[in-house]
């Protein structure tokens, strides 16, 4: 099965998260890495690569779908892909997908047996899937995604 | 071969950055996340055990570098931890990479030449992990003008001591001159227009750390 890896500046958020993600797919392995290690709020490459690899291991070597947030975690996660063995890169797709919304569709679809890329496209299309239902009140400055 | 400049600097650059922990903080707070200088300081107090406890000080210049990058991608947390570790790492591996093939040995070719090959790869990297520019209020304001200061001077014959001088000028100039620029990169970016006055932390980090270089040149 597919296995989720979270990264993001908060091991808070992230903890959270994990136990969202467990009640819509319970079967399905996520690992995160937040915060600098040291406690504080920040990302850190060594967390990243240690939770990547704990995901692919977790896939029984299926594959692992990443979500991030925002500023450093892609640098720190660029950083830590590169020093994953090539096999072991190859089976890692980041998503670019909203971390939250992402992670949770993606667990669902991981969890029905998809694999790596239909995952990794379950996530990415979080990103233009309207939240807001049709029938919504006008905001002001209109709709920030057009259905 | 050890390279006492190098280790030198890098003890240097430490001191500076704690003593400059509030300032870069509170340049942060105003445009970004408000971390900067506790960060860098992380970061550097642990480079900084490093070099104390361990075999690192008494490497060559190469893997100096390389754990001095390593150092700061595991401890410093933000953006500048990602790309200063980058930049010192692959400045090394720059330096490893030069000292192979048919080209004359590294350790006979002059320190500066050695410097600009390690200052150029450092600058390239932080360029391409942060697929910056110029002109886009970050550390590449100062760090782009210092690279080709470095360079100038040490193409028309200067010692590293002057050429370090000119590059930590030129950094200092280019980081007075993100004050007007409109941030286009980073957690800054999120300001847009409101991001104008203010100086850019990450280039006043790379500023201190190449006048940190310049000084260090200098007591030699």
């Amino acid at each position: 099965m597919i296995a989720l890896a979270l990264v993001g500046h908060s091991d808070e958020l992230l903890r959270a998260l994990r136990v969202m993600v467990a009640q819509a797919a319970p079967t399905v392995p996520v690992t995160i890495a937040g915060g600098t290690g040291s406690g504080g709020l920040g990302t850190s490459s060594p967390g990243i690569q240690e939770a990547l690899a704990a995901a692919l291991r977790a896939s029984d070597g299926d594959g692992v779908v990443v979500l991030f947030d925002l500023g450093s975690a892609s640098l720190a996660l660029e950083i830590a892909l590169e020093e994953l063995p090539d096999g072991d890169r190859a089976r890692i797709a980041v998503s670019d997908g909203p971390l939250v919304e992402g992670a949770v569709r993606a667990a669902v679809e991981a969890a029905g047996g998809a694999s790596l890329a239909q995952v990794c496209a379950v996530a990415d299309a979080e990103r233009a899937t309207p939240k807001l239902p049709p029938d919504w009140p006008d905001r002001p400055g209109g709709r920030a995604v057009a259905r | 071969m050890t390279d006492a400049l190098l280790v030198r600097w890098l003890v240097l650059a430490g001191a500076r950055v704690a003593a400059a922990r509030e300032r870069l903080t509170d340049l942060d707070a105003a445009i970004g996340d408000g971390d900067h200088g506790i960060n860098l300081d992380r970061g550097f107090r642990e480079l900084l055990r490093r070099l104390e406890t361990g075999h690192l000080a008494s490497d060559p210049p190469a893997a100096v570098l390389e754990g001095a990058g390593r150092a700061l991608i595991g401890t410093v947390g933000g953006a500048s931890g990602a790309l200063y570790g980058r930049g010192f790492g692959r400045a090394g591996a720059a330096l490893l990479a030069a000292g192979g093939g048919d080209a004359a040995p590294l350790d006979e070719r002059p320190r500066e030449e050695r410097a600009v090959i390690a200052f150029g790869a450092a600058v390239d990297a932080i360029a391409a992990l942060g697929r910056a520019t110029t002109g886009e209020k970050t550390m590449l304001d100062a760090l782009v003008p210092a690279r080709a200061a470095f360079e100038a001077a040490v193409g028309s014959g200067s010692a590293l001591a002057l050429a370090a001088r000119r590059a930590a000028e030129a950094a200092e100039a280019g980081a007075e001159a993100t004050i007007p620029l409109v941030a286009t990169k980073g957690r800054a970016s999120y300001l847009g227009e409101r991001s104008i006055g203010h100086l850019d932390p990450g280039a006043v980090s790379s500023a201190l750390l190449l006048r940190a270089l310049a000084d260090a040149a200098a007591e030699a």
